[in-house]
């Protein structure tokens, strides 16, 4: 009976999944292009980053180091933290949660046999795999082009924490996102808060720059924060910046921050139903 | 739509008188032409007015807007903590820098509140056929398309950039070496580069929007825009080096939004002797640069209404 239900419920993760994979890749037009364009800001970025390592290096940018990094760790940097944010960015959930609460649409996962959180991490899975079956070619080109600004490849252990990290970057930045969207059941409008959001996490999370570049009590706070699994902690694994030692460590931390944002989605979910008076629809 | 069909109605009060005074001397019939200025500020008061009906939402949005830049700051006095200036002997140390900051947002917080809701508005009116009614006005439709609607909110970055300006300027008198020194010639001329820069901007938003009457539909026009502006967002020296000519030569003399926030910025934050040999050509041209750009908006733009065939209306 157990073993029948389970059973059961796997094939209904599987439509659900296939379902939302299907529509996903009928738009499938001009993601490539999108996404080869998405890298054009890193040329600028590389310029950037050449001047101002040729000024600390006193003429040639070869030489400069900040913060342990070298020029070419630094454009790596950027190459890497895009593909973290290829797993860990969540374009409109946020949004798309609160609108729902908004519009009273959510009325339908209470009055069916479906966990919406459930469902829409499926709907996410689905979203991120056809994103990944097309947007793997522009990612592979770029890479292959700027292969000479990489020391090699890391070691397998490496490698592998490098992989496990991405995965639970991707599902970070799922229940991170989502625990903004939920705010919507207390407050009608949250698109300026979902606005501030976004920019908190792009400096947060190390987009914008190595977060090692920060000064000393800021790094610390950041320390503390779950933005830095999002973008900062795959690329600092991959360019050995993480000590060996802590590794592990380090990818456990992220996991119980994994744990404890579930666990705070579960209870914004819970009590939001509790006083959700289901508008419109 | 609101402020459009406000300006609209004002213009046909217009009209009518012209026909009245027209039916008094039939034998002197003539066209009165429409005072652009005062089009102009009709349109400007009818989006400040809508802009107050949300006065909330308008607060949030020019905050959002600030805090973008202040994020910026961030980040660019991280860089400075570290290095003393973007690129070695080009002269843009931490408050040089913090001027051509100052310039872009002042420069780009214009193009975003007086063209940046038209050009988005031009794609959609192509798009859905309603540019039949803009053409039938009669005012210069380029006039009528470009300045119908002012964002209000995003001149909260132009007084953010005249502030960050003066701060960094008045730190910049403390210089030990060629402290800043205020000049008359700054007071023309600064503002003239300004308004180039604008104008350069202005006439390549025009143009990719133009393009919306063969491509259709043209969602990716404030991705490209956002793609090529990025690029006059830095000093330009950092450009001319290793693979980085083609794309100067590029941006400067074929695209030319390098010159944009480059030369206001350079005037302002760089000591006035020595010159280097350079600069004066590469200010002369970018007044060229400026008066060619616009030609060329009107000649797309004019193409583009040719190529026009309405829809759906």
């Amino acid at each position: 009976m157990q073993a029948m239900q389970i059973t059961t419920r796997v094939a209904c993760w599987w439509m659900i999944f296939r379902t939302a994979l299907e529509e996903r890749l009928a738009y499938r037009g001009d993601f490539a292009l999108g996404t080869l364009m998405r890298f054009l800001p890193i040329v600028t970025q590389i310029f950037l980053w050449w001047a101002v390592f040729e000024s600390v290096g006193g003429g040639n940018a070869e030489e400069g180091r900040l913060v342990g990094y070298t020029f070419r760790n630094m454009v790596a940097y950027y190459l890497l933290s895009m593909l973290g944010r290829a797993f860990s960015s969540m374009p409109g959930l946020a949004s798309v949660t609160a609108k729902q609460i908004r519009e009273g649409e959510i009325k339908k996962y209470l009055v069916q046999p479906i966990d919406m959180i459930g469902f829409m991490l499926l709907g996410r899975l689905a979203h991120k795999v056809a994103y990944y079956t097309i947007a793997t070619l522009p990612f592979a080109l770029v890479f292959f082009l700027c292969r000479s600004y990489f020391d090699g490849w890391p070691t397998p252990e490496t490698m592998a924490a490098f992989a496990i990290s991405l995965v639970l970057a991707f599902l970070l930045g799922f229940f991170l996102d989502l625990c903004i969207g939920l705010i919507g059941f207390w407050f009608l409008e949250v698109s300026s808060l979902l606005f501030v959001y976004m920019l908190l996490n792009f400096f947060l999370s190390g987009h914008m720059f190595p977060l090692d570049l920060l000064p000393s009590p800021w790094a610390t706070i950041v320390d503390y924060l779950p933005f830095r699994y999002l973008a900062y902690f795959p690329a600092a694994i991959f360019l050995g910046k993480v000590d060996p030692d802590r590794l592990w460590i380090e990818v456990g931390i992220e996991f119980l921050w994994l744990l404890v944002m579930i666990a705070v989605a579960r209870f914004l979910y819970a009590r939001g139903v509790r006083r959700y008076s289901g508008y419109g629809g | 739509m609101l402020a459009a069909s406000g300006a609209t109605a004002d213009m046909e009060v217009d009209m009518a008188n012209t026909d009245k005074k027209n039916s008094a001397k039939p034998s002197q019939y003539k066209i009165k032409h429409p005072s652009y200025l005062g089009v102009y500020l009709t349109f400007a008061r009818n989006s400040l007015v809508r802009d107050m009906m949300f006065r909330t939402n308008f607060i949030l949005e020019a905050i959002s807007s600030l805090a973008w830049s202040f994020m910026n700051i961030g980040f660019y006095w991280i860089i400075f903590e570290h290095a003393s200036s973007i690129g070695q002997q080009t002269g843009w140390g931490k408050y040089e820098f913090f001027v051509f900051m100052g310039t872009t947002w002042i420069i780009n917080s214009i193009v975003q509140a007086f063209f940046m809701p038209n050009s988005e508005e031009f794609s959609e009116l192509i798009r859905t056929g309603g540019l039949d009614f803009a053409m039938l006005k009669p005012i210069d439709t380029q006039f009528l398309i470009s300045f119908r609607k002012v964002s209000w909110s995003s001149l909260s970055n132009l007084v953010l950039g005249f502030m960050l300006l003066g701060i960094s300027l008045s730190q910049l008198m403390q210089r030990p070496e060629n402290p800043w020194q205020f000049e008359i010639s700054m007071l023309v001329l600064y503002p003239l580069y300004i308004f180039c820069g604008v104008s350069i901007l202005y006439s390549l938003m025009i143009c990719l929007a133009a393009t919306s009457v063969w491509l259709g539909r043209n969602q990716t026009l404030y991705d490209f825009w956002f793609y090529i502006t990025n690029f006059s967002r830095y000093p330009m020296e950092i450009y001319a080096r290793g693979w980085g000519f083609p794309l100067w030569l590029i941006f400067t003399f074929v695209i030319p939004v390098l010159v944009v926030v480059n030369v206001p910025a350079r005037l302002l934050a760089q000591p006035l002797t020595p010159r280097a040999s350079w600069e004066w050509p590469l200010a002369g041209f970018t007044l060229l640069a400026a008066a060619v750009s616009i030609l060329v908006s009107r000649w797309v733009f004019n193409t583009a209404l040719g190529a026009y065939r309405s829809a759906s209306s």
